[in-house]
């Protein structure tokens, strides 16, 4: 299990070790979003290699309306 | 043709149109449509965990493949928040770099914060991104970030939201006379008129979202706006007839007039 922070809630993740399996038990899978991740964007070309890690601040973005 | 250039690319439409605080996403889809806008701006916002992910996005209902999405840092108050924001926009919009910079000063008055946006452009700009920047309508601080080489100028006309209009009409038109690139009124519009006067100033476009969504029938304003800003424009082109207080010069023939 890894505790972590996800759009400023601490979290606890059990099924996860990288962002890709992140995005599954997050349930968005095939959502277009980006990704944070303590301050540095994590490319999608990157999801499956870049591991998680205790405390880890996370950010998770999508496009919605604005003006 | 009379196309809007920004930074290299060519845009038929004089029109930007945000999406936000419409009804449905149909209804943003049928007004973007109606305003004939080619850029539409969009926001970026955490998503919201453990949601379905089959609900439907704002990109399904405008395609960035149809449209130019113009991210935008609306919310942020500080230059670091901007600068997060518009990578994590680079990230999720494949590699597009052409953003709206705006940092705020004041919930209140939702009036932009130039030092912290003068301090975003600076590294938004190093990093490659083309900038378009909502700023005051303070003619030295629109030359300051035109020099550091953002690639449109978008001041207020007045605050975000209000309707108010063009308040301040001269300093638009400082603005516009020295600038090189297009001077794009962003926030106050309130109506077709509005939109029209941004335009007969000789602003290259006008960036709304509330005049159009905040109407009673957003659709049909979105349509007057697609027209005012052509006839704005327009007018701008033709170059109107100078203001007199007296005509002395009657549009009809002055002989000829019977009982003479």
């Amino acid at each position: 299990m890894i505790e972590l922070t996800i759009n400023g809630v601490a979290q606890q993740l059990h099924a996860s070790s990288n962002i890709a399996e992140l995005i599954v038990e997050l349930n968005l899978t095939g959502k277009r979003v980006a990704i944070e991740r303590n301050g540095e964007i994590v490319p999608r070309s990157l999801f499956n290699t870049t591991p998680l890690q205790h405390d880890d601040k996370l950010e998770i973005v999508v496009a919605v309306g604005g003006g | 043709m009379d196309n809007l250039i920004i930074a290299g690319k060519s845009y038929q439409s004089r029109l930007l149109v945000g999406t936000g605080k419409y009804k449905d996403f149909n209804e943003t889809r049928l007004a973007v449509e109606a305003s004939g806008a080619e850029i539409i701006t969009v926001a970026i916002r955490r998503t919201n965990i453990g949601q379905d992910a089959s609900q439907p996005s704002l990109l399904d209902a405008l395609p960035p493949s149809r449209y130019t999405y113009l991210p935008n840092t609306a919310g942020c108050y500080t230059a670091d928040d901007a600068v997060r924001t518009l990578r994590l926009a680079r990230e999720l919009l494949d590699g597009h770099d052409l953003v709206k910079l705006e940092v705020l000063g004041d919930p209140q008055s939702l009036y932009p914060n130039v030092i912290e946006t003068i301090k975003a452009a600076e590294i938004l700009i190093k990093e490659g991104f083309k900038v378009m920047v909502y700023t005051s309508d303070d003619p030295i601080i629109a030359k300051q970030l035109e020099q550091m080489g953002c690639v449109a100028i978008m001041p207020l006309a007045s605050l975000i939201g209000s309707g108010m209009g063009i308040l301040n009409p001269w300093n638009l038109q400082i603005i516009i006379n020295q600038a090189q690139v297009p001077v794009i009124v962003d926030a106050g519009v309130g109506t077709a008129s509005d939109a029209a006067i941004a335009m007969e100033l000789g602003c290259a476009g006008v960036l709304m979202n509330t005049a159009i969504a905040g109407a009673q029938q957003p659709v049909l304003m979105a349509n007057a706006m697609n027209l005012a800003v052509q006839a704005g424009r327009s007018a701008f082109l033709a170059g109107r007839m100078p203001k007199k207080i007296y005509t002395a010069s009657p549009s009809s023939p002055t002989t000829g007039v019977i009982g003479s």
